[in-house]
């Protein structure tokens, strides 16, 4: 029996404050002149930097798990950091966006509510208990999600983009949810706890069959949710066909989200059939480090090639789940971490340079750059060298920490493959950087820069934090440790 | 107790100066980059005096602690610590106070140079690596410093980057440093290997030696190695890169190519010391291996004595002192060698100041001579540079080990500790280190006399008045011709003088306050483990017969080193003070001896043949059959043919048409289901 306990609303604090905000500034923007549309903006920032001092200021101790609405409703250390980081990728976006979106007639208070629901969205996934409250936070992030792509309603390759994102992804919410009711069906719950103890995976149970291939429709959900090869389709096109700045939502901060929707249904509700879902995604990992390594390179259009290197980010990142153990998701989680802040500072780089009626999308738009602009050739090429995980970088380190799960793990084979795409994937990032320092330029002029102050600030901040972390990883690391310390979430 | 703020301060004030002088050189401009320099290393330089006062009259302990965690992995900590004992404390003044004076003698020195500012970064960046270095309480820290060092090093012997002598002898530096580093690592790794810390607390604890002395493994099958002989003697060969012992000596002359204040500052008083304080501090180790204790007293002994011979045929000034410079390094080798690390680390002191004088000396000249280095156009100076002169002439007899000056007390230990010792191999190093007081004698007393005595050997030229005096000093040579000056020389600018006078104080009088306490007085306390077996403990059997140093001084002058010392310096008067002609008989009569030396046995040639053609045919072996046959045609081209292959059969999947991507999705589906189907039915 559902009961109602007003003492859950406060374990909800968070969200429930982020959706009030977010109401009232959709009712703010309704009475803005176009020209005011900083308001908007600023507000929206300060919306979700209140949201995430809540998150800080209420988080769980160490191991600890306050559940509410019976457990649909989840707040421990794993929906913490991701929560952080959700937040602080999504205030990202917004600082590089605002000048970009100007230059394009984008700059709309879509754009914020959009973005602010789903943000809202992705908390809400990332703390599920529940198969329903799974479902819900996804749609409400993906739903969004359809709409930003959308955004540049003109631009025919924006709409084809969003069509094929809406189809695919309604496509891929149908398999996920076939798969619940399959799950629902063999367990008689939708609780993922509760499914965790009751869902009998031993060899002579009835349910066994139903269960497999129910958990194979959730694999392949999360998989297109984090665009793991062959579900990875719709990613180059998105990526290339949505405005720079969804670009940069898309595979920043809801990375991090389907980071911590495959943690929940993969290990809090399946965690007893581990031994199958980690050989799926050891095969969807490979499949993906070689379609994302070897795709990229053919590429000429820099979103499209960091699109194919997303894909090969995440056949890494699903290596730190074939550990089936908190120290593999623990890596896990850091990578994403690592990844949210590399793309950020890529595509921030794209925006940066674009111009109104100048997309600076293309490789050779970075051609001589370092001429044109040693400190931003610069900050590109940290991220580069962070993305290809040169030392002493932040992606570097990240590597390292799933490779070092994926031995322990004992499969060594797997770690090699891994390390040969890894060099094969060197060869087009070292290529961007190629490009910005030893070819000339189109045009020798000084580069010209955005207005915002704010924006170039943060870009080079966000750079820089690329070196800082590689050098001292040590405290993120450890926080991600500590916040799979436990597992004892959901007792195995 | 010291403080831990101080020390952190002592360690980050040069490196502020650095990076301020460094990456702001066009904002501090000249003046600012000096100045912040400066101040960093001078506050540096007090606290060090401050932390030397506190340790040995304050009462403080030993300061051992880790100040910060860089990562934890495992049980394995890279950890940033500070072990700060008496020996840390005086390598810390030590280090300070040359960096100190070099720091204001470079005022004067690079005047015109244009890369002023970025000069400035260096040193105190080194100043910052070498203090890492030595304040180290690990292996990791101590290896960063160590690489670091290295890295100024290289960048200072390339200073003047446009020369093509210069960047050869940078990469040569590099190079060989690297074999020795090697040697390190590999002496890093072992001790992590078997003692399981790079912690020098525990590694240098009980346990650890346990381990050293039981386990054993066979390099050669058939002999069995201990595993603190591999260790001491893969750490030792990284000394022998750092220090410059033989055969790894070749970088140093060479290093002469970079400005003459590095020279004195990373060439002679600290750096190239390093490897010395090293085995000092890893002296519970060595203790442990007698093997790798003879193998460096014999390394030591060979340098000391074949490294000076070489000294004596060098005509550029800065090439005898720096062969002056191997020799002595190998002294203090020989004194590890024999178990006196007290007296190997207490000749890097004395050494420090005087060496580091008589490369500020030399540098003062080739100031004075519009950067004219070879000694046969100088002569007669002493009138022009009185300072100078009578400073180098100070430096040179501490260098001889005239009794009373700095250099005696600690050589002359030196010399009775190898007489005292009966360990393998210390027969030949008695014969080197006294042979070598002659060969010292002579080398010291030339310098002198063919640059400050006997006739002008050069000529002052009044045409070529303002021809070249304000061009690019430094490469200067291609339109002088030798021996022409524009101008006449004259003493240097204060900034020069003063620190030459400031070394000159601690190289004539050091010796008389310090020699009780440091050598005999077990002034190191645990810093410096000697073993206490029967006749391991030199040191400790001549401080029987110890006094007072007066009563050292007086009894110098009855021993075998000062009569020999005192006949190189009559050899060297005779031949180059009143007889100026007969060396050039000397030549033609021993002309074989003088050839080889000239050549520097030839170990130049012998390693640009064998390992440099080596290298480089190996390397464009590589190239041609690995890289361009093996890698690029058949991995890259291939795979990229393979790439392209595939991109093409496949392409038609990324088609743009939605069914084909829901398609896949689909067939990735049932690929999926029918792996889970396979596995629970075939394989349940």
């Amino acid at each position: 029996m559902i009961q109602f306990n007003p003492a859950d609303l406060a374990t909800m604090l968070p969200e429930l404050f982020l959706l009030g905000a977010t109401c009232t500034i959709l009712l703010i923007d309704l009475f803005l002149k176009p020209t005011q549309r900083d308001v908007t903006h600023w507000l929206s920032l300060a919306a979700l930097l209140a949201t995430g001092v809540l998150v800080w200021r209420d988080a769980p101790a160490q191991g600890a798990s306050i559940a509410a609405f019976n457990g649909m409703f989840l707040r421990d250390g794993v929906a913490t950091v991701l929560k952080v980081f959700v937040l602080l990728t999504t205030g990202l976006v917004f600082l590089y966006s605002r000048d970009y979106l100007r230059g394009r007639k984008l700059f709309v208070g879509e754009f914020y509510l959009l973005l602010l629901f789903a943000t809202l969205g992705m908390m809400l996934l990332v703390s599920a208990g529940n198969l329903v409250t799974v479902y819900l936070g996804l749609e409400l992030l993906t739903l969004s999600s359809y709409a930003l792509v959308a955004l540049n309603r003109d631009s025919a390759v924006s709409s084809e983009a969003a069509i094929k994102y809406f189809v695919l992804g309604a496509l891929a919410s149908g398999l996920l949810l076939y798969g619940m009711s399959m799950i629902y069906g063999a367990t008689g719950t939708l609780d993922l706890a509760k499914i965790h103890a009751i869902a009998d995976f031993s060899a002579n149970s009835p349910h066994r069959m139903l269960l497999a291939f129910g958990l194979v429709f959730l694999v392949v959900g999360s998989a297109f949710k984090l665009g793991a090869a062959p579900f990875h389709m719709w990613l180059p096109d998105v990526y290339q066909g949505a405005p720079t700045a969804v670009t940069l939502f898309v595979g920043s901060a809801s990375k991090i989200a389907a980071f911590g929707m495959t943690w929940r249904l993969l290990d809090g509700a399946m965690g007893g059939m581990h031994v199958h879902w980690t050989q799926m995604l050891g095969v969807l990992a490979v499949l993906s480090l070689a379609i994302g390594n070897v795709f990229a390179i053919a590429q000429t259009n820099l979103k499209r090639m960091l699109a194919y290197s997303t894909i090969s980010h995440v056949g890494f990142l699903l290596l730190g789940f074939v550990n089936g153990s908190a120290s593999g998701y623990a890596a896990a989680m850091f990578y994403v971490i690592s990844y949210a802040l590399m793309a950020a500072v890529a595509f921030g780089m794209i925006m940066l340079l674009a111009r109104a009626g100048f997309e600076a999308e293309e490789i050779d738009d970075f051609k001589g750059l370092n001429q044109r602009n040693p400190w931003y050739a610069g900050v590109m090429a940290i991220a580069m060298f962070s993305l290809a995980g040169v030392p002493p970088l932040f992606g570097f380190f990240a590597k390292l920490m799933v490779l070092k799960a994926v031995i322990d793990a004992g499969q060594m084979w797997l770690a090699i493959v891994a390390i040969v795409f890894a060099i094969i994937g060197l060869y087009y990032y070292l290529r961007v950087v190629k490009v910005m320092y030893f070819d000339e330029p189109h045009d020798a002029t000084v580069l010209e820069l955005p207005r915002d102050r704010g924006f170039r600030w943060v870009l080079s901040l966000n750079g820089l934090a690329l070196l800082a972390l590689g050098v001292a990883w040590g405290p993120l690391l450890d926080w991600c440790d500590r916040a799979f310390a436990v597992a004892a979430l959901i007792p195995r | 107790m010291l403080s831990k703020t101080i020390l952190l301060v002592i360690v980050l004030a040069p490196l502020f100066g650095a990076l301020v002088a460094g990456l702001l050189r066009n904002q501090v401009g000249r003046k600012g980059a000096a100045g912040v320099t400066i101040a960093g290393v001078l506050l540096s330089c007090a606290l060090s005096f401050h932390v030397l006062y506190q340790l040995v009259w304050g009462g403080a302990t030993t300061f051992n602690e880790n100040l910060y965690t860089w990562f934890q992995v495992g049980s394995f900590g890279a950890h940033v610590g500070f072990l700060v004992d008496r020996l840390t404390a005086m390598m810390m003044v030590v280090v300070t106070f040359v960096s100190l004076m070099v720091h204001v003698y470079t005022i004067g020195y690079m005047a015109d140079d244009d890369g002023f500012q970025r000069f400035f970064s260096y040193i105190a960046l080194f100043t910052f690596s070498m203090l890492m270095l030595v304040m180290s309480n690990n292996f990791l820290q101590l290896f960063f410093g160590w690489e670091a060092v290295g890295l100024v090093s290289y960048l200072l012997i390339g200073f003047w980057f446009k020369r093509p002598s210069a960047i050869f002898a940078n990469m040569k530096a590099f190079l060989v440093n690297r074999v020795g580093d090697f040697g390190f690592l590999l002496g890093i790794a072992g001790v992590l290997f078997w003692f399981g810390s790079l912690d020098y607390s525990q590694v240098f604890g009980a346990t650890a030696s346990d381990v050293a002395l039981t386990r054993t493994v066979e390099i050669f099958a058939g002999h069995p190695w201990h595993v603190a002989t591999i260790v001491c003697v893969c750490l030792f060969v990284g000394a022998m890169g750092k220090s410059a012992q033989v055969p790894l000596h070749v970088w140093l002359p060479d290093s002469m190519e970079g400005p003459t204040p590095i020279s004195a500052l990373i060439h002679a008083a600290t750096m190239v010391t390093a490897g010395i304080f090293m085995v000092a501090r890893m002296s519970p180790l060595f203790e442990l291996s007698e093997t790798a204790l003879s193998f460096v007293l014999v390394i030591g002994a060979t340098t000391a004595l074949f490294t000076g011979l070489i000294g004596i045929v060098q005509n550029d000034i800065k090439r005898v002192v720096a062969y002056s410079t191997l020799s002595q390094l190998g002294y203090m080798t020989v004194a590890l060698g024999v178990s006196a690390y007290a007296g190997g680390v207490y000749h890097l002191m004395t050494h420090a100041f005087f060496k580091a004088l008589l490369f500020l000396g030399a540098g003062s000249v080739i100031v004075a001579m519009h950067h004219e280095q070879d000694m046969r156009y100088m002569g007669g100076l002493r009138k022009y540079m009185p300072i100078t002169w009578i400073t180098m002439w100070l430096g040179s007899l501490a260098l001889a080990g005239a009794p009373g000056f700095a250099g005696f007390f600690s050589k002359d230990a030196i010399i009775e500790a190898v007489g005292e010792s009966h360990r393998w191999g210390s027969g030949y190093a008695y014969f080197c280190v006294m042979a070598g007081v002659f060969v010292t004698a002579l080398y010291s007393f030339r310098l002198l006399y063919k640059t400050f005595h006997g006739k002008e050997r050069f000529v002052v030229d009044a045409h070529h008045h303002g021809h070249g005096h304000h061009d690019d000093h430094h490469d200067d040579h291609g339109h002088q011709e030798p021996g022409h000056l524009a101008h006449a020389p004259h003493e240097s600018p204060w900034v020069i003088t003063l620190p030459l006078v400031l070394l000159a104080i601690p190289s004539v009088v050091i010796g008389w306050f310090t020699v009780g306490p440091m050598l005999f007085g077990g002034w190191f306390g645990g810093a410096i483990r000697v073993s206490q077996e029967e006749g391991r403990d030199v040191l400790g059997e001549i401080g029987k017969e110890f006094h007072d140093p007066l009563h050292m001084v007086l009894h110098g002058f009855t021993q075998a080193p000062f009569w020999i010392a005192f006949a190189g310096f009559a050899v060297a008067t005779w031949i180059w003070l009143f007889n100026p002609g007969v060396t050039e008989r000397f030549k033609s009569a021993l002309r074989p001896l003088y050839t080889m030396l000239n050549n520097k046995y030839w170990v130049d040639e012998l390693y640009q043949a064998v390992f440099a053609r080596g290298g480089i045919a190996l390397g464009r072996g590589l190239w041609k059959g690995g890289d361009a046959g093996l890698i690029d045609g058949v991995a890259v081209n291939g795979s990229a043919a393979l790439v392209d292959r595939v991109s093409a059969t496949v392409r038609w999947l990324q088609s743009g048409y939605l069914y084909h991507y829901a398609f896949a999705m689909i067939l990735g589906l049932i690929a999926l289901l029918g792996g889970v189907w396979w596995v629970n039915h075939l394989a349940p």
